[in-house]
């Protein structure tokens, strides 16, 4: 069966290790501070000012001068640092964000991702995505395999306005893992029950398969 | 020297139509509420906004959006505000979308004197239109302006009559990198201390980059999206 939004973000939080500094995008990605490993020391990153993010406040702790990136009330850890925009810029440009997972309307198969703007319909931004695709040292892409009609996400060229070019190392679908690689996708995981065929169908993008391929832990 | 200015009408003082204005804020957050009220009731217009994001419907740059006295928005992301939606479709507004590491970085650079600096954001996409492209240890790059304004408003936490500001949380944000981009710098403080009284290994924005000083009044720091947890 496919993953639900918790499934993908479940399957991310295996890719944090001890001491990571983390930036999590608005909507998955999010959800991957709730299944941090037990005894794991993870920071995550806003990019609105803040190291150390921690659960949203309880109606009594509502401050509103403590949001993360998406405008949400939120808490400082104890040991959380607050800074301005350039300097955490800076912390992401500077290459010294461990990993970021963001969201995806599509990745082409050199790893170059779409994530920002649909042409015809209202263009809001793109906020900070350009800047952590860009720089980040590791980007992980958290996303629906297909559209809601059945069109893939994962395609030889995006056909959407660009957010980054050859950037995203890894991509986390509703049906599996791949990793990117010089000759296009290569599938490591699929979804519990999720046929090989199923991703393949899937996948419009060149899509490698070597061997047996693993069901997710998740 | 004397900064301190009674109040927001008098701080905006030689701010006219037709300028380039940044405002220190992320989303709602550590948004100059006293000044973006006084420039709201005022006749200026044609104002070219530089900020993060531009406000939601009659709240924060809302105001002057409402009242049709932006000409040009500089920012990494206006949604949230139908208003503007409005006037960007009807072509009343022109809008310049620009990275949002970018956009501090370039106004860090404008205050610092930085004419000029290279990027990676944005290579590859349209952003990159019209801009010097460059390598650097097999990276491309892109050339972004330093950017300063002819005002820049900025809110604080606490602040003194020497211009030393303080800010709270993640209501720094664009404030700190502004301060020093204004050719003007307004600073409008939850609370105006005595000189003196700030720690100087506190101090966040030093004196030197602002002009004009005022406590705010009436601050109502509305939440664009309250979130919380069960106890």
């Amino acid at each position: 069966m496919a993953l639900d939004k918790n499934g993908i973000a479940k399957r991310i939080a295996q890719e944090l290790r001890d001491g990571y500094y983390v930036n999590l995008g608005i909507g998955i990605p999010t959800l991957v501070a709730n299944y941090i490993p037990e005894g794991m020391q993870v920071v995550l990153h806003s990019e609105n000012g803040l190291l150390g993010i921690g659960p949203f406040p309880t109606e009594d702790e509502v401050d509103p001068d403590l949001i993360n990136a998406g405008k949400q009330t939120v808490t400082a850890l104890p040991g959380s640092s607050f800074f301005d925009s350039a300097e955490s810029f800076a912390m992401i440009r500077g290459g010294h964000v461990d990993l970021t997972v963001l969201g995806a309307f599509e990745v082409s198969e050199k790893g170059d991702i779409a994530s920002w703007k649909v042409p015809g319909k209202l263009v809001k931004g793109m906020g900070g995505a350009m800047d952590l695709v860009a720089a980040a040292k590791n980007i992980i892409v958290a996303m629906q395999h297909t559209s809601k009609d059945g069109a893939s996400k994962l395609l030889k060229e995006c056909t959407l306005p660009l957010t980054g070019v050859r950037c995203v190392k890894k991509i986390v679908t509703d049906l599996a893992v791949m990793e990117l690689v010089p000759e296009g996708f290569r599938l490591l995981e699929r979804a519990p029950g999720v046929s090989v065929e199923e991703i393949i169908a899937a996948t419009e993008g060149r899509l490698m398969v070597e061997g047996e391929i693993p069901e997710m832990n998740v | 020297m004397n900064k301190v200015v009674k109040n927001a009408e008098e701080a905006i003082r030689g701010l006219e139509s037709g300028m380039s204005v940044m405002f220190g804020g992320f989303g709602l957050c550590g948004i100059p509420e006293n000044c973006l009220t006084a420039l709201a009731a005022s006749d200026i217009r044609d104002l070219t906004c530089i900020s993060n994001n531009a406000g939601i419907d009659n709240v924060g740059l809302g105001k002057l959006l409402r009242n049709r006295q932006m000409r040009k928005m500089m920012g990494s992301y206006v949604g949230e505000n139908k208003e503007f939606e409005r006037q960007l479709l009807s072509g009343e507004l022109e809008v310049e979308l620009i990275p949002q590491g970018t956009l501090a970085e370039r106004i860090r650079a404008g205050g610092a004197g930085i004419p000029a600096f290279y990027v990676p954001a944005g290579y590859g996409t349209e952003v990159q239109e019209g801009k010097e492209v460059r390598e650097f240890n097999g990276k491309m790059y892109l050339m972004e302006y330093g950017l300063r304004a002819d005002f820049a408003i900025v809110k604080a936490w606490k602040g003194d009559a020497l211009g030393n500001l303080v800010y709270r949380h993640t209501a720094n944000n664009f404030n700190n990198m502004m301060a020093a981009a204004g050719i003007i710098t307004i600073a409008e403080v939850e609370e105006l201390v005595p000189v003196g009284s700030i720690d100087p290994n506190q101090v966040h924005t030093p004196g030197i980059y602002v002009q004009r000083i005022f406590q705010g009044v009436n601050y109502v720091k509305q939440i664009e999206f309250v979130t919380t947890r069960e106890k």
